[in-house]
């Protein structure tokens, strides 16, 4: 196993040895049930189609996200097990995407155990699946976007509230830098470039193209390239604050 | 081998250690002591690589510490100061991860943390997660963790603090077993610690070396080093104060102020009080409870560098990463 296996092998686990995991899973179906069902009116559209579920996701995510990538190096600070991790023969390269990708698999686990909500569409009608594979995959690289974040965050702090709220503001800003009101408002003085680009920065923009099933290679560049930005944001924060 | 080359790190404009040099051979136990915010911590850190210098180099084994990091940290066991550890983790899950990481394989892996258990008798909590641990046994989680390789240096911030006197002596213990081949730098609050351990111990404070010297250099510098004790029954104060101070080569005499009839001839410079007194004690027909001549006392020595010659008092400025519950 190398090394990056090694770290996000005891960070995955370290999830489930707590709570944490339990909580945050149980809740994270609850929720979507419930936007899914009542607020997506998932049976009165009468359409065999995910939309209703995966509408809801950068709204979820805004306030769970947060939640899993908060302790992801706040938590490492203030034990001072970070001293421990950054004195073993790793890089500190290694050491951020070995924490990061424990984050992801394990929302990636979440998220695919909402595979009852599929299997119930399946059931009821004939939907389109590979739609609905492409709005998985949408949803999980948005998902990977917000850790980053939160992963930068947590480094740049040792309280873990603190890390919840800077990356729920921040997550917050690229999620509604899509949305018509926000764009609206830009329209109105704002050359068509800058609406754009403004748009183009967008979590909702993104994720509401691939959920639809289209597949565009710069969405999925879009999500990979936040999370690789935000992740070396993440190394600089980290060896810039080490010896606070 | 191990080369310091005047390291210096400031924080927030505090200068926290200012220009340290020194150079530490294969066999050598290095003590190391100052009071809190000497930058014994902040010196230790760099020199594991976990805070880059603001000046100078550290050089392990010929590995760089700023250029080949990773190489340079493959051949170091740290204890960080107060042992961190993964609190969710079992020791046994804990070592497991710890020999991952540094590459140990297959038989050689199992065969080294059975070792490094026995060798700290965690065999009781092997199975139980750190967290709920006493903080002796955290201490010698984080003491297992930093041998498990075997490392050619073992770098300990405070290996002791926390354990009881049994566990001190098996930690000290371990800590002489090692050292033959090896590299081994402690920093420690404790003096006798030093004594005990060390070869050679370096004082800083103010993140300058103020002494670098053999304990037993350290102690001849006390100016109770040679001094003579006498402990008599039924003595007035008065003649055996006279009599002690008339005795040849004595500079001083002190009187205990909580043990009624313990007397310390202080010797003048290089010389030899015990047949003195003792032929006193004689002669005077004195009943003597004790006598004995004191080596030094590292206290002394230690007060000494650390508060004269420097003015105001210490700032606190280590880093305390180590105060987890």
């Amino acid at each position: 196993m190398n090394q990056t296996g090694v770290i996000f092998h005891r960070e995955l686990n370290s999830y489930f040895s707590t709570p944490l995991a339990y909580v945050f899973i149980v809740i994270f179906l609850m929720l979507t049930g419930v936007f899914t069902f009542y607020l997506g009116g998932f049976y009165e559209r009468r359409q065999a189609d995910l939309m209703p579920f995966f509408m809801f996701h950068p709204w979820l995510y805004l306030f769970l996200i947060p939640a899993v990538s908060m302790r992801l190096w706040a938590e490492e600070r203030k034990t001072g097990t970070l001293e421990l991790l950054l004195t073993l023969p790793v890089s500190l390269k290694t050491a951020v995407v070995g924490k990061f990708l424990a984050a992801w698999v394990f929302t990636g686990i979440a998220l695919a155990l909402t595979f009852p909500i599929w299997m119930t569409v399946n059931y009821l009608g004939d939907p389109d699946n590979g739609v609905i594979l492409a709005g998985y995959i949408g949803s999980w690289l948005m998902a990977g976007g917000f850790l980053a974040i939160g992963s930068c965050m947590s480094a740049a702090t040792n309280n873990q509230v603190i890390a919840f709220i800077l990356t729920v503001v921040i997550c917050f800003l690229f999620v509604v830098a899509g949305f018509p009101l926000v764009l609206e408002s830009f329209q109105a003085w704002a050359p068509s470039w800058l609406v754009d680009g403004v748009a183009g920065l967008s979590f909702l923009t993104h994720f509401e193209a691939v959920s639809k099933g289209v597949l565009d290679l710069r969405d999925l560049l879009y999500f990979l390239i936040m999370i690789g930005v935000w992740l070396l944001a993440t190394a600089v924060i980290i060896d810039m604050k080490k010896a606070d | 081998m191990i080369r310091i080359d005047n390291l210096k790190k400031a924080f927030n404009g505090f200068q926290a250690v200012d220009g340290i040099t020194f150079n530490v051979s294969p066999g050598e136990v290095l003590g190391f002591l100052g009071p809190n915010g000497a930058g014994k911590s902040t010196t230790m850190k760099m020199l594991t690589g976990f805070i880059t210098p603001d000046s100078g180099s550290v050089s392990l084994c010929g590995f760089d510490v700023s250029n080949d990091p990773v190489a340079a940290k493959s051949l170091v066991g740290y204890l960080p100061e107060g042992a961190p550890a993964y609190g969710d983790m079992t020791p046994l899950n804990f070592l497991s991860f710890i020999a991952d990481i540094r590459g140990l394989l297959g038989k050689h892996k199992t065969s080294r943390i059975d070792e490094v258990i026995h060798l700290l008798e965690l065999q009781s909590v092997c199975n139980r997660p750190i967290d709920t641990l006493s903080k002796g046994f955290k201490r010698r989680v984080g003491i297992a963790q930093a041998i498990l390789h075997d490392p050619q240096i073992l770098i300990l911030d405070e290996p002791t603090d926390g354990l009881d006197p049994n566990q001190k002596y098996q930690v000290r213990e371990l800590i002489r077993g090692l050292a033959k081949e090896k590299i081994v730098i402690i920093s420690t609050h404790i003096l006798e610690e030093v004594t005990v351990v060390c070869t050679r111990a370096i004082v800083i404070a103010r993140g300058r070396v103020l002494a670098d010297a053999t304990p037993s250099e350290l102690e001849a510098r006390s100016r109770y080093h040679r001094a003579v004790c006498i402990d008599l029954v039924d003595v007035p104060e008065e003649d055996a104060v006279t009599a002690l101070e008339s005795v040849a080569g004595a500079a001083r005499v002190e009187v205990s102020s909580d043990h009624t009839g313990l007397y310390t001839v202080l010797p003048e410079p290089n010389g030899n009080l015990l047949n003195a007194v003792h032929d006193l004690a004689i002669r005077k027909g004195w009943n003597v409870q004790e006598l004995f001549m004191e080596r030094g006392r590292l206290d002394d020595v230690f007060r000494q560098l650390t508060t004269s010659n420097l003015g105001e008092p210490e700032k606190e400025s280590e880093t305390s990463n180590g105060e987890a519950a």
